[in-house]
Formats: C-alpha cells, structure tokens, sequence
C-alpha cells in the first residue's frame, strides 16, 4: 500500500487540480456552450433550441455595437500600445543615466486595478470640472473636450485610459528584447558607420519578431477581457455607445435575466480568444517540447 | 569588417550630440509627465476642499490641505445604502487575497513541481490543459460558477470567492513553478531517489529552499490580480461581502447625495495602494511574473 501511494504520489498531488480544470475550465466551458443553444431566460433551461440565441444576438443592434466597439478599441489599443512601447524602449535603451527611475514610472500603472484607472480618468476627462474647465481657465474659453459623453467619442477615452494603462508593460517586453540583441553584431555594425535609426530597423527590431507577437497576444487578450475599465469609465455609455461584449454579456447575465443571451455572447467571446491564442499555444508549447 | 578604412566611423560633433541628448530627457520627461499626471492629479484632488474643486483647475495644487476626504473615504463614504466607507472593504479584500494567494501558491508549486520533475504519460496534457485555461474569457464560466456556488451554499460569501480565485489562480502559478523547476537538472531528483527519498522529501528539502525567487513572483503576480480583480467579485459577492474594488465603483457611481470628487479620488487611492506598495518594493518580481506567461523560454 504505502508503496503503491510512494509510486503514484505525482499523480495522486496532480489529480485535485485535474478535476478541477476538468470541471470549472472545460466543462463550464461546455455548460455554456449548451445553455447558448436553449431558450433559457432567467432560468437555465436544458432543452436543445437550435441557434435561436446566436440570431438574437445578430439581430441586436445593442451587441452589433458591442461587436464594432471592440474592433475599433482592440485596433487602436494594440497599434497605439505597441508603437508607444517601442518608442519608449528606444528612448530607453540609449544608456539614461536614470533608467530604473523612467522605468518605474512607465510601468506602475500595470500594478492598478482597472477600476482606479478608469476611476482616475473619468475624473480628470469630467466634461464640467476636468481638462475642459482646466484650458478654459487658462483663457481658451471656447475650448471644449467632452468625449467621456459624446456617444460617438467615448470610446476613445477608453482607448486612451487602457493605453496609459498597458504601454509601460509593452515597453519592459521590448525593452528585454532590445536587450537581448548581440551586442557584437550592434558593435560590428556601428563600426561600419550605419546610423543608429538604420541599426534599429534593420537589426534590432527584425530580431525581435517573437517579442512582437508575444506582445500582441497579451495586448489583444488584455482587450477582449476589457471589462472593469468601460464599468468605472463610462458604465457602457452615453446609452450603450461603449458596450463590450463582455459587458454585454454581464448586463444579460445578471441585469437583464437573459441567461441565452449571456451564454451565447459569452462563447462569441471565446471563440474571439480560440482564433488568436490556440495558434499561438500550439506553437509555444510544439517548440518547447523540441 | 575586412576593410575598416573603407567605412569610418561617423562622428558626431560634440553640439549635435549633445543638442540629441537633450532632446531625449526631454522626451523622456514628457512621456513621464503623461504617466504620472493621473496619479498627480488623484492626490492633489483628494487633499482639495469640495469649493476648491468647483472653482480651481485639475492641476493646480491644493490652496488648503486639508484629509477630510480622506476620513470620509475610509469611514464614512456611501457604496449605495450603507455608509461605513472604504473600511470594511479594504478588509474584505484581504480577507480574500491573502488565503487565495497562499492556497493558489502551494498548489501551484506542487502542480510544477510534478509536471517539471516527475514527468508521467499524461502529465504534458494536463499541463497545456491547464495553460489554455489562463487564456479563457472568464464570462464563459460565469454563469455555471453562479450555480455551483449556490449548490455548495457559498454563494456570497468570502470562502466562495476564495475558492474562485484559488481555481482560476491555478494555470498562473502552475506555469511560474513549472518553467522555474524545468532549469533545475533531474539528476538531482534521481540521486535523491537512488538515496531513498520520497516525493515530498525531494521536494522539502531540494527544490523548496531554492524557490524563494518563484515564490515571490508568484505571490505578487496572485496578490496583484486578486487585489484588483473586478469581475468575480461583481459577479459573486452580496452586500458585506464585496471586495474593495466593487465598493470603489460604488461609491463613485453612487448616485445619491452631492458629487463628492475628493472623496472619490481618496478612495481611489485607498484601493490602489496595496498593488502600488507591492510595486515599489518589489516592482523587479513583479516584471517577472507579467512577462513569465508572455515570454518565449
């Protein structure tokens, strides 16, 4: 017995964490799944309904928003995230004397919740009493900054806010990258008097392709996820003019008592997530087990 | 590289280097300005009277200092019918965080330690399936979350969002302990075996006095994202339950009574400052652990 215990103690510690994944990751996963495919309201309901509530959704112009919005904040945020984090890192990376200082200060947004970020710039965005009131009492009377409710503008401010959130974290990914470079090949290639701009972008940064990726990967998952931030910045409006999908689907799960809706926006979600990250994952780990 | 005489090294005179070099803090500087301007502006709100708000601008530093907003924050602020502040939040959330954070890390380093060093038919399966279980949406496993915790009659509670941080914690810290422990050669597991020690011996007195570094990332990385975690706790806690996030929202969001953007800003920084003290003193692991999940190795 006790040797029996000796020689499967790996996969008897294991086994917890395998039922758990097993049950509250895959067959959640699959509960909803099923539940997308019902006529459930504010009860869940078991009895398979065809593709009802995935027409619902298409037919909704509220989740059509949804859908356009995170095109238009995932774009921007990953593009706009990117290009300032790499700035900054080549800033960076030209031997400041006050590097770790700069850094801290790019970085710690990171360490925020959500909810304090989106807290801090509605604040600072107040049409009244924010910027607008600020550059008006520096003389420009006419000055006028109201996106955070203009239903057309708003969601940039989201943009804006996730930026001033996740950029510094961009910059530390290439700021590793920038320095994981050979330094001979830099050397050899300042010796041969090529400027430092064509250094980076003939070097440096095609060297760094998985960095890139990896970047874009967390960025991207980081906006699909985004959810506490539209919450604290705009609540999903002016009306729904910043909805989410995943605020879409907590607004049908537990305001609206429309648990089909909720599941089948869930799993368009998901499947959003599958069609970046399940490449990604797959490459990983097939290059890792090499 | 041949012929060095061919392409000399281009020359900068000394102006036009040094004319780039200020060009760069200056840049430098703005970019800083951006990043810190919240937080400034945060501070400098909370410490303004409600009259200085309405009448000041967002930059200007406070006329008269003064902590009243700070008090109401902490004890007073109302998050919808209850008017007890941020207090009683604040400790909810370390009532939460700190056993997910501890329970998650042990499991997680245990987790590792297997799939890292007592490779088994199965155990790479396991470990992708839990992998790709960091990258799910968590609104896909909400509504069925809802249920189970009914069912096992924690819904609301603080154990039940214990045990919902402690699941989906899992992939994270599996992931740290894993890629940490895969660096460290499996001979020594082997001769320890060959000397007669056992699983856990292995782990106790080999792998665990050298993780203290992993333990840190981990620790940090867990403390950050439950601290700060929003959804979960909207989606299931109750009235005295809530963690502070939740109740940050509430009180802004809160439509009764005046705007009182002082006290807003003040509880703002109350929920922030936990993550932020972690951050300075220990802002290396915290790298560590955002870049672990994100970077090839």
């Amino acid at each position: 017995m006790t040797r029996w215990l000796q020689d499967n103690m790996p996969k008897i510690v294991l086994a917890p964490s395998f039922i758990a994944v097993m049950v509250f990751v895959y067959g959640f996963i699959a509960w909803t799944a099923w539940v997308s495919l019902t006529r459930s309201r504010l009860m869940p309901r078991y009895e398979f309904d065809s593709f009802i509530q995935y027409e619902r959704l298409a037919d909704s112009p509220r989740f059509e928003t949804a859908m356009v919005n995170l095109a238009i904040f995932g774009t921007l945020f990953i593009v706009i995230a990117m290009v300032l984090g790499l700035l900054l890192a080549i800033l960076l990376d030209q031997k400041i004397r006050t590097e770790g200082a700069i850094r801290t200060i790019y970085l710690y947004p990171m360490a925020l919740s959500m909810i304090v970020t989106g807290t801090a710039w509605k604040w600072i965005l107040n049409p009244e009493l924010g910027i607008e009131a600020t550059v008006k009492g520096w003389g420009f009377a006419n000055f006028e900054f109201n996106w955070l409710v203009d239903p057309d503008m708003a969601i940039y401010t989201v943009v804006l806010a996730a930026v001033w959130q996740s950029s510094g974290f961009v910059m530390a990914l290439f700021l590793a990258g920038l320095r994981s470079v050979d330094e001979e090949i830099i050397k050899a290639a300042q010796v041969d008097g090529i400027p430092t701009w064509r250094v980076y972008s003939a070097i440096i940064i095609p060297s760094m392709a998985p960095i890139f990726l990896s970047a874009f990967i967390v960025l991207a998952h980081l906006a699909i996820k985004a959810f506490d931030l539209v919450i604290a910045l705009t609540g999903g409006g002016p009306g729904y003019a910043t909805d989410l999908p995943a605020t879409y689907m907590y607004a049908m799960a537990f305001s609206r008592g429309d648990i089909g809706q909720a599941a089948s926006s869930a799993m368009v979600m998901m499947l959003v997530v599958f069609t970046i990250v399940v490449p990604y994952l797959y490459s990983e780990l097939r290059t890792k087990d090499d | 590289m041949t012929d060095m005489s061919y392409a000399p090294t281009r020359t900068q005179s000394p102006t036009t280097k040094l004319v780039l070099r200020f060009i760069l803090y200056i840049l430098l500087g703005v970019f800083a300005l951006f990043y810190l301007m919240p937080l400034f502006v945060m501070i400098t709100t909370s410490l303004k009277s409600l009259d200085e708000i309405r009448t000041g601008d967002l930059v200007s530093l406070p006329r008269e200092v003064t902590f009243d907003a700070w008090r109401t924050a902490w004890s007073g602020a109302c998050t919808g019918i209850q008017c007890e502040g941020m207090r009683p939040y604040f400790l909810n959330s370390l009532l939460i965080a700190i056993p997910a954070v501890l329970i998650s890390t042990i499991i997680g380093a245990l987790n590792g330690y297997v799939v890292a060093q007592w490779k088994f038919k199965g155990a790479n399966i396991f470990f992708a399936l839990l992998l790709f279980g960091c990258f799910i949406p968590f609104q896909v496993v909400l509504l069925p979350m809802a249920i189970v915790l009914g069912k096992l009659g924690i819904s609301g509670t603080i154990p039940g969002l214990i045990f919902v941080h402690v699941i989906y914690g899992l992939g994270f810290t599996t992931l740290f302990f894993r890629n940490y422990y895969v660096s460290i050669p499996s001979e020594l597991t082997k001769a320890a075996k060959v000397d007669g020690a056992g699983f856990f011996r292995i782990f106790w007195s080999i792998f665990l006095p050298l993780s203290l570094p992993i333990i840190v990332v981990s620790v940090i990385w867990q403390f950050t994202q439950i601290w700060n975690d929003f959804l979960f706790g909207v989606s299931f806690s109750q009235a005295g339950t809530q963690p502070v996030t939740v109740a940050l929202n509430n009180i802004v969001n809160s439509t009764t009574g005046v705007k009182e953007y002082n006290v807003d800003m003040a509880a703002a920084i109350i929920a922030a400052l936990p993550t932020l003290l972690v951050y300075v003193v220990a802002g290396k692991y915290f790298i560590r652990g955002l870049t672990a999940g994100s970077v090839k190795g």
